[in-house]
């Protein structure tokens, strides 16, 4: 496989989607609002006066939020006041899984932009008539989608990080995220979902004929995401360091799975028949 | 250069080609002629190892699609009906992307790039998105794409279609200019039998998957069309007993009226003065006498009509 043929592909497929308004809105403000203004609104919104004296609970009894979280999350919070308990718990745990949105968003975003929207603007056949071999056009293309996903997502952490450790701090008194099982969620959880996402879309795109077909049949996915937060906040699931690594496992096995399936749609000879 | 015998190629329970055999030699300008659905776009993939025939072999360069489809696309340039070309990008950017999947050294490769660009008149607008193109300049940017490898094929399919009379115009004087001044081999599939006949040294003629026949125009009309046709000009009226005396005139195989002018078919050139001679001496009175090639059109047609084809 050639590394020049590779970037070739992914320089190209992120042109065309850098240029499509409807692609990558949504990449950008998506970050924005789950990242940066909701938890800064979390963060803010109790320490005004206004707040304080309406919404804010003043006998909020720690033991009810705890009630639904693993022990060795428990433990964890031992010590904290009402005040740290809610971003502690919300910032740090339940929003965990919401975290997962962003690689799934961006991977299908950018790879029904690349499978199905060739397809659509009718650009598959000069691609399939070029010296590519099936590989390297399937792997130029799955990078395409996939990098901007894992990137982005770790840019977002990255923001997510700064936004609450620093708006987090009079509260918190210390620097205090990301929490321990955060690190497989970004770091082994993220990547195998942006892939699924990516190899999602892959299939869809084979039967469907619009970008935005493939978009909103792909982001059937978010399910996935919605189970893992209610799974979550009711206490069935728990993203912790070790369960974060099986579930990452387990995921890599299913993109594993899907990779074969793709790799038999995406040759020539299936190809070629639906330009 | 392009060998195919005896190919077959179905598509569920359509044959899309059933038996085709010829050759491209290194060189020349061949046409695959036929209506919609003759199989011409079906033999150009399967010559780019798009898809494995089902019998019969095939070869490009000596290589065999199926095997070495990669190197054979390395070394040969492709023109499709629609561009294929992506519109959110420049034309720059469109062939320096196809450049570097091609393999062109990245020395070489803005060279070559502005060098097509300067050869298809395009070097003004070349920083220009696609989108505000208009059709035949699209195909042109297609045909410099095709180009920028230096491939020593070029395959055509229906390169002008989709083009008004002045880009189809335009197109077919650019694929002219690289025959004559690369010395590339062309194979271009076509139903417009005016640009195969502008364009081809030789042509076969495809229906339903099927060779009706194959040669230069000079040989498929002395087959079909055997000896000279002669278009005869003449003022109005025709004398009385014309097609008496024509009768018996030697050599003369048909005639055909179109107004004024008589289109005849004659055994060789020898017969002209005699039936110039006939034709003076019953009184007509004759403003031009001109032999008049077979067109590829003719042929075509009288080919389709010899093999129970539509006309």
């Amino acid at each position: 496989m050639r590394s020049r043929v590779l970037k070739a592909i992914i320089k190209k497929d992120l042109l065309e989607v850098s240029r499509n308004r409807t692609a990558w809105v949504p990449v950008v403000i998506i970050p924005l609002v789950f990242f940066v203004f909701l938890p800064a609104l979390f963060l803010l919104l109790p320490r005004l006066s206004f707040f304080q004296s309406t919404t804010m609970p003043t006998n909020l009894d720690p033991g009810q939020v705890l009630s639904v979280l693993p022990e060795e999350v428990k433990a964890r919070f031992a010590g904290l006041s009402v005040d740290q308990l809610i971003p502690f718990a919300i910032l740090g745990y339940f929003f965990a899984p919401m975290f997962l949105v962003m690689p799934l968003m961006v991977s299908s975003i950018v790879a029904a932009e690349s499978f199905a929207g060739e397809k659509e603007r009718k650009t598959l056949e000069g691609l399939l008539y070029s010296p590519t071999t099936d590989a390297e056009l399937f792997t130029g293309k799955a990078l395409a989608a996939l990098l901007p996903a894992v990137g982005f997502s770790l840019l977002s952490f990255v923001l997510y990080t700064v936004v609450i450790n620093t708006l987090g701090y009079p509260i918190m008194g210390r620097i205090w995220f990301p929490l321990p099982g955060w690190w497989p969620l970004i770091f082994w959880i993220t990547p195998a979902v942006a892939f699924l996402g990516v190899l999602v879309t892959v299939l869809v795109s084979a039967r469907v004929a619009t970008f935005m077909e493939a978009y909103q049949s792909g982001g059937m996915l978010v399910l996935l995401v919605l189970g893992l937060v209610v799974g979550q906040a009711t206490g069935i699931i728990y993203l912790g360091v070790l369960s974060g690594m099986v579930i990452g496992t387990i995921l890599w096995l299913v993109d594993w799975l899907l990779l074969r399936f793709c790799l038999r749609l995406f040759s020539r000879k299936v190809l070629i028949g639906k330009v | 250069m392009i060998q195919l015998d005896c190919v077959t190629k179905s598509f569920g329970t359509t044959r899309a080609l059933d038996g085709l055999s010829l050759a491209v030699r290194p060189g020349e300008i061949f046409g695959l002629l036929g209506p919609n659905g003759a199989g011409k776009t079906t033999t150009i993939r399967l010559l780019n190892g798009l898809f494995p025939p089902d019998s019969g072999s095939l070869s490009v360069f000596g290589m065999d699609p199926q095997k070495q489809g990669s190197e054979i696309r390395a070394r040969a340039g492709i023109l499709t009906e629609t561009p294929a070309l992506y519109e959110r990008l420049s034309a720059e950017e469109n062939l320096l992307f196809f450049g570097n999947i091609c393999g062109i050294s990245q020395q070489k490769l803005v060279q070559c790039v502005f060098e097509v660009l300067d050869l298809f008149g395009l070097e003004a607008r070349a920083k220009e998105r696609l989108a505000g193109f208009s059709k035949g300049m699209k195909q042109r940017v297609a045909l410099a794409r095709a180009l920028l490898h230096d491939p020593e094929l070029l395959f055509l399919d229906e390169p002008t279609s989709s083009l008004d009379p002045e880009s189809a115009l335009q197109v077919n004087d650019l694929i002219r200019t690289i025959s004559r001044d690369g010395g590339r081999t062309i194979f271009l599939c076509t139903h417009n039998l005016l640009e195969a006949q502008r364009l081809c040294d030789r042509v076969a003629v495809l229906d339903a998957g099927k060779i009706l026949a194959s040669g230069t125009p000079a040989e498929l009309a002395a087959a079909l069309f055997p000896g000279v046709r002669v278009e005869i000009d003449m003022e109005a009226p025709a004398p009385v007993n014309l097609a008496e005396k024509l009768a018996v005139c030697q050599g003369l195989r048909s005639i055909q009226w179109e107004g004024g002018t008589a289109l005849m078919d004659l055994a060789d050139h020898a017969d002209i003065p005699g039936m110039v001679a006939t034709l003076v001496s019953a009184g007509a009175r004759i403003t031009r006498v001109e032999p008049r090639p077979v067109s590829l059109e003719e042929i075509y047609f009288q080919l389709r009509k010899n093999h129970g084809g539509h006309t």
